[in-house]
């Protein structure tokens, strides 16, 4: 049979070239960064990896993920179900409220904690409570658990609103009550969308440096900076990154085992009913929303506050060259990764939908390992690969603009590839039908039906660019101080008046991409 | 009219694998289309009708076999002219019209080489000519199904192809749009002097529409003809079956008479031995039994469905149970002792390979010869 999705025969060569080429710039530096870790002889080799040390590291990382996952598992639960399941008045503005804290990043959520707190925090300076700064595995944790869990709240949200309201039916009338309905019928289907959720929340953890940096908390990602910065030993710097790969490898293979065989799609046609609801009483209600308010009192208002606080301090002059000079090196880095990363995800979305295969799979699969690679590990891989490889690249604008597109070309996959769904695959063979070759048929037909995709997919790339901290920490070139790089630099030294324009401009970009996926989620409903 | 040197279209031993291990899901398929001829290949899902179809416009590479238009060769193992530079128009079955174009712009969309004015001319043209022309500034989503199906049509015709290619064009259509859009439909295709290849899965369809029908099974174009050929002398009993009911009897002939199930009946053709024989429902007709009439042609009516103009009866035989309709001027209730009697000679049928058949092949499946497909 002829599939309604796919055309036949072997995609074409101007589509195959730019994925393929994806795929190698994924695979290239990781050879490389493989090979600066067997540079040194045996001894130190040996030395290096079973130091006692990686033990610690490794007990913090997991240590860390761990608590994160249960923390934002619990943060999220809630607001799901709140949203999807129950009367509660104002769900869109639940909903909303509920993405929100994405707009804080770790490293800003974790330079306002700091700032809160301390004889000279914010805290102090209004009210006169002084309290201990938040630092180390339980600063950490806070910052990013609360900056992280609307990822987990948008995967069960969107389990919930999945789920086929008759198969609850059909369960009630073989006499199940309302709680065995939950533990054996509910919970179950919604294993997807949390293994899903969880996935996004364990590598963001893993790979994060900015907040563990700030709390001072030694993961792997952070003694890969140290070891970094501290410039001497690049070898055991490599073998960290490694490390790190490995830990994300297994994470992404206990997914994939988890994951395998669950497809829990509802079967049939036609659109679903409206699920039953859960009528909450006013107490009820009013419990959700201190609940929701309290949340984003943490996540939101305080740092928002804070920084509005320090900003109010005063900032010194000289502050406000530097801001105009990270502004357009922000912009300047991150618009140009956004059409590149469009640029490869267009051909390679297309492939993989249109001629489905193995191969067409595996090289959809390096557009996310770039995104699941940890960002400091794929930096300095970057790095390795320049010296050795392209050296007229090292420390260029070029290849910082390049990382970003390969490590944020996940994000515009999403749109595109929904874009892409929608498109019927016919209107191309009607087009050549019509006397028009195959590349002018695509451009003619299907590209102007992918154009609110590929906006969208450019700006989440343009957005996430912006406030992406570790990979421009350690790509950019000299002097290039971009938003990001600028806020943690002033609070790794406690000056945070001087931060807080920077982190507030920040929020302005993140507010944006907030909304953005605030905006296609709401579609979903 | 297959040997005729008038042909437009001729499609030489296709043949399609999807994959190596499988049948192959276009086995030797060889047709030709003669110019200004309407060709139907029908056949039931999965049979590689719209294969054969998709492999005419070049959509899908031919494994073997060759296509020649106009005496061009299109296709064989060394050539593949790609789908642009066929001059083949082609009707999907979703009618895949273009979502971000007007109805103007889809039309035109084709009519690349042209003057600008020359283009808004002959696109107005061909919407005259099927009567959308007040729609033209409408987006598709506009547009109703049946009003889906004529731009799609507009779309193809404007270019001025050598043929057009139709892929279950009416299969989208609800059943009384469908109805008038097929007279339409061939009604254009006649006034434009256009030749066409119609792939549908409905016997209806092809008989009213087709100049010529191909009936396909299993990869295989089982039989060639007019309408009524096919309808009135199927090769097989795939063919009787798929073209409307029929009654299917084991008869031994001898010459142009065969005694069957139902008592004897003449043949269309001379045979000798056992045979399969196939009788439409409309070609018999019952009787009150009466001790005159009454031999092993007698049966007993076990059901009745009355459809207004006519009316069909299940009769009950002896060894078999057969099918009649009669005009509703034959009021006969369950039960009734009824004669079976045939207004036209019964039809030999074949095995799909040639040989005079016994058993049908269908039959062995499912065991109930009248089982609607």
């Amino acid at each position: 049979m002829i599939s309604k999705r796919t055309l036949s025969g072997l995609p074409p060569w101007y589509f195959l070239l730019p994925a393929v080429f994806v795929g190698i710039s994924v695979l290239m530096p990781l050879v490389y960064l493989v090979i600066r870790a067997f540079d040194g002889d045996w001894s130190q080799t040996s030395e290096l990896v079973l130091r006692q040390r990686n033990l610690i590291l490794l007990k913090n990382t997991l240590m860390l993920t761990g608590s994160v996952v249960l923390v934002t598992t619990l943060l999220a639960f809630p607001f799901a179900w709140l949203t999807t399941r129950t009367n509660v008045p104002g769900v869109k503005l639940m909903t909303l409220l509920g993405v929100m804290p994405l707009a804080i990043p770790g490293y800003v959520l974790a330079y306002s904690l700091l700032g809160v707190g301390g004889t000279n925090g914010t805290l102090a300076q209004l009210f006169g409570i002084v309290i201990d700064r938040p630092s180390g595995f339980w600063g950490a944790l806070l910052a990013i658990s609360l900056y992280t869990f609307p990822y987990l709240f948008l995967n069960l949200r969107t389990g919930f609103l999945g789920l086929d309201p008759s198969v609850e039916e059909a369960a009630r009338s073989l006499g199940y009550s309302s709680r065995q309905i939950l533990f054996r019928v509910i919970i179950p289907q919604l294993k997807p969308s949390y293994l899903a959720g969880m996935l996004i929340i364990s590598l963001y953890v893993i790979g994060d440096f900015g907040a563990v940096s700030l709390m001072r908390f030694e993961t792997f990602s952070y003694a890969l900076f140290l070891q970094y910065e501290s410039a001497f030993d690049r070898v055991y710097a490599a073998w960290i990154a490694l490390m790190l790969l490995a830990l994300t490898s297994t994470i992404l293979v206990a997914e994939y085992k988890l994951l395998k065989g669950l497809s829990f799609y509802r079967i049939g046609v036609g659109s679903a009913r409206r699920t039953k609801i859960t009528e909450l009483s006013s107490w009820g209600i009013g419990l959700a929303w201190t609940y929701v308010l309290a949340v984003l009192t943490a996540a939101v208002v305080i740092p928002v506050v804070t920084i509005l606080f320090w900003m109010a301090q005063g900032v010194d002059p000289f502050i406000w060259n530097s801001f105009g000079d990270a502004i357009r090196n922000s912009i300047t880095a991150s618009a140009p990764a956004a059409l590149l990363a469009v640029f490869f995800a267009v051909p390679l979305a297309y492939i993989s939908i249109r001629y489905p295969s193995r191969m067409s799979n595996y090289l959809q699969r390096f557009a996310y390992l770039g995104y699941a690679t940890p960002p400091l590990a794929l930096a300095l891989a970057f790095i390795f690969f320049s010296l050795s490889a392209v050296p007229f690249l090292y420390q260029s604008l070029a290849l910082l603009v390049f990382a970003y597109a390969l490590h944020f070309l996940a994000e515009s996959m999403g749109p595109i590839r929904s874009a892409l769904y929608q498109a019927p695959p016919r209107i191309e063979e009607a087009a050549r039908s019509l006397g028009v070759s195959r590349f002018r048929a695509f451009w003619l037909t299907t590209f102007p039906l992918l154009k609110s995709g590929i906006v969208a997919g450019s700006a989440f790339v343009f957005l996430s660019a912006m406030k992406e901290l570790p990979i421009t920490f350690i790509l950019s070139p000299i002097g290039f101080e971009t938003l990001a790089v600028s806020v943690w630099g002033y609070s790794a030294e406690a000056m945070f008046a001087e931060a807080a324009p920077f982190a507030l401009s920040i929020l302005f970009f993140s507010v944006l991409f907030v909304y953005l996926l605030f905006a296609r989620e709401w579609k979903k409903a | 009219m297959e040997k005729s040197m008038n042909c437009l279209l001729r499609a030489t031993n296709l043949t399609k694998r999807f994959s190596p291990q499988d049948p192959p899901v276009v086995d030797k398929v060889s047709f030709t289309v003669a110019p200004e001829e309407i060709f139907a290949i029908l056949g039931p899902s999965g049979c590689g009708k719209t294969t054969t179809l998709r492999m005419i416009a070049g959509f899908e590479r031919t494994d073997e076999g060759s296509i020649q238009l106009n005496g061009k060769t299109l296709e064989c193992p060394y050539t593949h002219v790609p789908p642009e530079k066929r001059g083949v128009g082609f009707v999907f079955q979703d009618y895949a019209l273009f979502p971000h174009l007007n109805v103007l712009e889809n039309v035109k969309f084709g009519l690349t080489g042209l003057s600008k004015s020359e283009r808004e001319y002959r696109a107005n043209d061909i919407l005259e000519l099927i009567g959308m022309k007040a729609f033209c500034k409408r987006k598709p989503h506009e547009l109703s199904g049946g009003q889906q199906q004529r731009v799609a049509l507009a779309r193809a015709l404007a270019p001025k192809p050598s043929m057009l290619l139709m892929d279950e064009p009416f299969s989208n259509l609800d059943a009384v749009l469908r109805q008038s859009t097929r007279n339409e439909v061939r009604r254009i295709l006649k006034e434009a002097r256009m030749s066409a290849v119609l792939v549908t899965h409905d016997q209806e369809e092809a008989l009213s529409v087709a100049d010529r029908i191909g009936v396909m099974n299993k990869g295989k174009l089982v039989q060639i003809g007019t309408p009524e050929d096919v309808y009135y002398r199927p090769r097989t009993s795939f063919v009787a079956t798929f073209l409307g009911r029929t009654n299917l009897f084991a008869a031994q002939a001898s010459g142009l008479e065969a005694r069957s199930e139902i008592g004897t009946l003449m043949l269309d053709k001379p045979a000798r031995g056992d045979v399969m024989l196939s009788v439409r429902p409309e070609h018999l007709t019952i009787e009150r039994a009466t001790p005159a009439n009454s031999s092993n042609s007698c049966g007993l009516i076990c059901s009745r469905e009355f459809k207004g103009h006519d009316i069909t009866y299940h009769v009950r035989m002896p060894q078999c149970e057969c099918i009649v309709h009669t005009d509703n001027r034959m009021p006969f209730s369950i039960g009734d002792n009824v004669v079976v009697r045939p207004l036209e000679p019964a039809v030999v049928l074949e095995h799909e390979d040639g040989r005079a058949s016994l058993t049908p092949s269908f039959m062995q499946e499912t065991g109930d010869p009248y089982k609607p497909l």
